[in-house]
């Protein structure tokens, strides 16, 4: 009987070693370890023998079947791990490093400046108006306190339209309606595109993008204009920037101011672009002159406020080093098609 | 505007203060200067040279050899100038000085060694002549370096004329002299005029003024007795520096005291005119005037005349008739002041600016006229004492200035700055710049000056620059505002128009331009456009461009002309404005549009057509939550294809087109490619059309069932009237109808589609749809459309 069982044992051994799938491995258990099977065979033949050989021989058996069970488990698991070892070498390899398509539209400079300020604007509690491109004279200067053959209207080359109407000159024009609208307290920010009628060289346009601002509550004062206007424009170069005030004549302001930023190529130095001076001229500002917020019904005696321009253009065009401002109109999108992100 | 430092410092003592410093200070105080020139600073050593000995040249007509003495030596020098002779004292650079712009060096010219050079006023710097030599007097000590003679060192700064449209005051030396004597404290001196009332006792000029609206007033004067007729050097020095050419004495003299002053003046020759007289004439006319054009003058325009004979044009230009001329010896002087708005209007109708125009305009101080007579005479009598005044100083005030005083408390000044400035410095910096301050228990009194109170300073708030500005903005203490801040919603315009930038660039890998407002028709001519009639422009810069966009497309269509190089398929947008015709109040209907453009060179017009229709869709959904409705429509631009151009729908309003490109217009662009557009009304879009908002539906638990029909289909049946057929059908039921499948079988168009229905409360079978299924296809069958295989 010893006999049989070690017989049996070299016997599945060597089928084993031949078994080289997951099938084969299953038949294999069937046939030694299923119902019918060699093993399970071998423990029916004790039904004739002696207490004492049965628990002897048994224990050879069931030693012989766990033995078998085992191993046919390992080589279950060993034909598996080959299979998917094969499956995944013989996957192709893909070249990662081939050309990828850069095929990205694109926004103009203009609307990713223009974002980035309504965002800054934003978080300060302003809110973004949009206005009308064609306006009236009156939008445009008179409730601007720019009355007819004020000397201020010279430097507008304005665009009129045959049926009296302008286009609009500066952003400006939307304050009286926009302080209407709303009435004190008031904090908004109005992008739009102005014109003027003027020849184009590479710092001219007829037709560019400005973005206005206005704050009004009781007792906005000089200090609080100079403090918003510093801290915006640290916020789009994203460092502190140095400014300065100087007076500059607008007729809807009252003290007028030109801000000035440290020239952000020469550092301050005196370069080409700063005419030497070492300062960009950048932002007209002012406090709101008492003649425009009484024509927008607002009391000047109760109120006060500021208002500010940027061009977004001039913006543009240092934020991204563009020399020629016709490029923005220009259409053409060898150079437009480069501003892919915000 | 050019000021001299020179001229400066005449009226405020500078002295041990940095100039270059000052200037700065006045560019952030004052007005912008644009620039800073170091006059007569590279001279080298030129000093007064006497010519000793001319002797001609053997071989040249113009050279001649000379001997200059220079004061310490005497040089051997060869000399072009015409007016070289015997004892000339002349400006003489030496060997190893500068002048001219180059360095002098022993050279050799024509054969003989030259150790200097002669220098004529135009080689000092000092004016622009080509007339030789500069003559020195004859009693100048020789060897005096020519600096110390005259005024040739100065520093000259520009400032710009814009940022002094409201300061009439800054338009002459003295008043920029105020400025600098308010800034350094230092004090100004005042302006030294002759005592013009000395003459009271003399005849009147007759001077009638006609026009009070037009001339405020009319100060006139005789002198006699003139023979000087050269100005000093240092007055035509600072006369060019300040970029007036110097002419005569008597013409330098009104133009020296304008720029010194900001009053102009006029000179006519007495033998000319006798009395005045201004006025408007009721005819037009022609007058020539002293530059020698003859120029229209309208009943509008407000003229000077000597009887009833027309001399200058009030405030712009005198006439050539009562010219200076050189054998002039009297004159009757004019300082007047005219009114801006007259004076601007007639000097932009005659397209006739002049230095006295664009003053006036300012609206000049009233009270300067005076003082610009008592100045002229002043400066003559200096300049030539045997000159004799030969009427009385005739007035005619029509009117005066507004005299205005203004009241306010440190309270008013705290809150508009932000900061506190002492009562003091404010007392300090108004009594400074002229004005009349008395403070009162805290209230201030201030009376303004004549040369502000025109039009510069007239209220409260002008008075808080001119505190600020002295005080220095670089010297603010800067701080936040005090009110709190309230939150902000974007408006449903801005999230539109940035949403659809956003799914045109990331989603569709378009391009976003600007173009301009107007059609450029000669570019439309190229692609065989005709711009439609809308609004012009009244002056645009070429005829070409003056009629106002109606639609975006055309100026999208010139770009993509422009870039077909750029890709073989790519596309553009753009958000812009255009005009639909006139409102009933007449002002522009102007609306703000998306147009898109797409261009392919290699795929089917009718796959870039569906593309654009499925962009379109997606906006739709993404920003309203429903889709657009399409419907073919004819074409209204004669570039719109007539057989594919669609309306586009929302909320029943429609809300732009999509449209394939004409043909012809195709054809023009590029014969292989295929172009579609559409437009979308953003203004419609986004306020008029409302957002679809979500609301929740449980998914339903129960397996739905598929019914596939496929049909005949007969011609010019579109999907949207297959549509109606199950328009009815309960929506709880049927849940979808897909497009399966199109196929054209022998001729015939059949379609499948694929309704699915679903339930929420049980498993649907065949059976139970049935009645729905066949309600459809009984419809369907009314416009002809049947099942197949049946």
């Amino acid at each position: 009987m010893q006999e049989r069982i070690e017989r049996l044992k070299e016997q599945f051994e060597t089928e084993l070693n031949k078994a080289r799938t997951g099938e084969a491995a299953e038949a294999l258990r069937i046939s030694y370890l299923g119902k019918k099977g060699a093993v399970t065979e071998l423990l029916k033949g004790l039904k004739d023998a002696s207490n004492d050989q049965r628990k002897e021989i048994g224990l050879h058996v069931n030693q012989l079947k766990k033995y078998a069970e085992t191993l046919i488990q390992q080589k279950v698991e060993e034909i598996k791990k080959a299979e998917i070892e094969k499956l995944v070498n013989s996957a192709e390899k893909y070249d990662v490093t081939l050309p990828s398509e850069d095929n990205v539209g694109s926004y103009t400079p203009i609307t990713l400046v223009q974002r980035q300020l309504e965002e800054i604007f934003s978080s300060m509690g302003f809110t973004i108006e949009d206005f009308s491109e064609i306006v009236n004279d009156y939008q445009c200067f008179e409730s601007l306190n720019i009355p007819e053959f004020h000397p201020a209207r010279d430097t507008h080359d304005t665009y009129y339209l045959e049926n009296g109407q302008v286009l609009k000159t500066h952003t400006s024009a939307a304050q009286n309606a926009i302080m209407r609208k709303y009435g004190p307290p008031l904090r908004a920010i109005f992008p739009g595109r102005c014109f003027r009628n003027e020849s184009t060289d590479a710092s001219h346009e007829t037709t560019f993008f400005q973005m206005e601002g206005i704050m009004i509550d009781k007792d906005i004062s000089i200090s609080n204009l100079i403090y918003f206007m510093k801290k915006m424009l640290s916020e789009v170069f994203e460092r502190d920037v140095k400014v300065r005030l100087r007076p500059g004549f607008f007729p809807f302001v009252e003290p007028g101011f030109e801000l000035d930023i440290n020239c952000l190529i020469c550092g301050g130095d005196g370069c080409p672009s700063c005419k030497n001076s070492g300062w960009l001229e950048l932002c007209p500002c002012g406090m709101i002159h008492p003649n425009v917020l009484k024509m927008a019904g607002i009391d000047p005696d109760e109120y006060t406020g500021f208002a500010f321009g940027l061009g977004l253009t001039r913006l543009a065009m240092m934020k991204y080093g563009v020399k020629d401002i016709r490029d923005f109109n220009s259409g053409n999108l060898k150079s437009l098609s480069q501003f892919k992100h915000e | 505007m050019l000021i001299s430092m020179n001229w400066i410092q005449e009226f405020v003592d500078l002295s041990g203060l940095n100039q270059e410093e000052l200037i700065q200070r006045f560019t952030l105080s004052t007005a912008e200067v644009e620039g800073i020139e170091y006059k007569g600073r590279e001279l080298r050593d030129v000093v007064a040279g006497k010519i000793l000995s001319v002797e001609k040249h053997p071989d040249s007509k113009k050279l001649h050899l000379l001997k200059v003495d220079a004061g310490n030596k005497i040089y051997d020098v060869v000399c072009g100038a015409p007016n070289v002779r015997e004892g000339l004292i002349v400006p003489f650079v030496k060997e190893g000085g500068f002048a001219g712009g180059m360095d002098i060096k022993a050279t050799k010219i024509a054969g003989y060694e030259s150790f200097g050079m002669c220098c004529s006023e135009a080689e000092l710097g000092i004016s622009d002549g080509h007339g030789g030599l500069m003559e020195l007097p004859e009693d100048t000590t020789v060897g005096t370096d020519i600096t110390e003679l005259y005024q040739i060192k100065d520093i000259v700064f520009e400032v710009d004329n814009k940022s002094l449209t409201n300061r009439p005051d800054l338009w002459g030396h003295y008043g920029i002299a105020r400025e600098f004597s308010a800034l350094t404290g230092r004090p100004l001196n005042p302006l030294v005029t002759a005592d013009v009332h000395q003459y009271d006792s003399l005849e009147p000029v007759e001077v009638k003024v006609a026009d009070t609206e037009r001339c405020f007033r009319y100060c006139g004067m005789k002198v006699k007795n003139i023979n000087e007729k050269t100005s000093p050097v240092n007055m035509r020095i600072r006369l060019f520096y300040c970029g007036t050419r110097a002419i005569n004495l008597l013409a330098d003299l009104t133009n020296y005291v304008m720029l010194e002053t900001s009053q102009p003046t006029h000179a006519f020759d007495s033998r000319k005119v006798n009395s005045i007289e201004v006025k408007r004439f009721d005819k037009p006319f022609t007058f020539k005037t002293l530059d020698g054009v003859e120029r229209e003058i309208d009943e509008n325009t407000l003229m000077i005349c000597n009887e009833k004979e027309p001399v200058a044009i009030a405030g712009i230009m005198g006439g050539l008739e009562s010219e200076i001329e050189d054998d002039t010896d009297s004159l009757l002087l004019e300082a007047a002041n005219f009114a801006p708005v007259g004076v601007r209007k007639s000097s932009s109708r005659l397209g006739l600016r002049t230095d006295a125009s664009m003053r006036f305009e300012k609206t000049l101080d009233p009270e300067m006229t005076v003082d610009a007579i008592g100045r002229i005479l002043k400066l003559l009598q200096e300049i030539d004492s045997g000159v004799e005044v030969s009427s009385r100083l005739t007035d005619v005030y029509a009117n005066h200035y507004p005299e205005i005083e203004l009241q306010f408390d440190k309270t008013f000044v705290d809150r508009y700055t932000g900061i506190s400035i002492s009562d003091k410095e404010i007392v300090k910096t108004l009594s400074a710049l002229g004005f009349g301050v008395t403070l009162n228990n805290g209230a201030f009194d201030v009376k303004v000056p004549s040369w502000r109170s025109t039009k510069d300073v007239t209220m409260k708030a002008d008075i808080i620059e001119e505190i600020t500005r002295i005080y220095g903005y670089d010297n603010f203490d800067i701080q936040t505002t005090k009110t709190a801040i309230k939150p902000v919603r974007r408006s449903a315009a801005n999230l539109c128009d940035n949403f659809a930038k956003d799914i045109l660039v990331h989603n569709y890998h378009l391009h976003e331009v600007n173009s301009y407002i107007w059609y450029d028709s000669k570019k439309l001519k190229k692609l065989g456009i005709v711009p439609d009639q809308n609004v012009r422009l009244s002056n645009a810069m070429t005829p070409e461009n003056e009629m106002i966009r109606s639609s975006m497309v055309p100026s999208l269509l010139t770009f993509v002309q422009e870039n077909k190089g750029f890709a073989a398929s790519f596309g553009i947008f753009e958000i812009g404005r255009v005009v639909q015709g006139l409102k009933e109040d007449k002002n522009c209907n102007e609306r703000k549009k998306l147009g898109i453009v797409l261009f392919s060179k290699t795929e089917q017009e009718k796959d870039l057509f569906f593309r654009l229709r499925e962009m379109l869709a997606l906006l739709s959904s993404s920003i309203k939550h429903k889709n657009f409705s399409f419907e073919g429509t004819e074409a209204k631009y004669d570039w719109q294809h007539p057989m594919n151009t669609a309306k586009i729908l929302s909320d029943e309003k429609e809300v732009g087109f999509l449209s394939v490109i004409h043909p012809v217009v195709q054809g023009s662009l590029d014969k292989k490619a295929c172009i579609v557009c559409a437009e979308i009304d953003m203004d419609t879009f986004a306020e008029e059309v409302s957002a679809e908002e979500i609301r929740y539906q449980q998914p339903s638990k129960y397996p739905g069932i598929d019914i596939d029909l496929s049909l005949w289909v007969p011609e010019g049946i579109f999907f949207a009237d297959m549509e109606k057929a199950w328009q009815d059908t309960d929506k709880e039921l049927l849940k979808k109808v897909s497009l399966f499948d199109t196929f054209v079988d022998g001729g015939k168009k059949s379609v499948t589609l694929r309704f699915s229905f679903q339930s929420q409360s049980k498993t649907l079978t065949r059976e139970e749809v049935q009645p729905q299924t066949d309600a459809i296809l009984e419809k369907l069958a009314e416009h002809g459309m049947t099942l197949k295989g049946n």
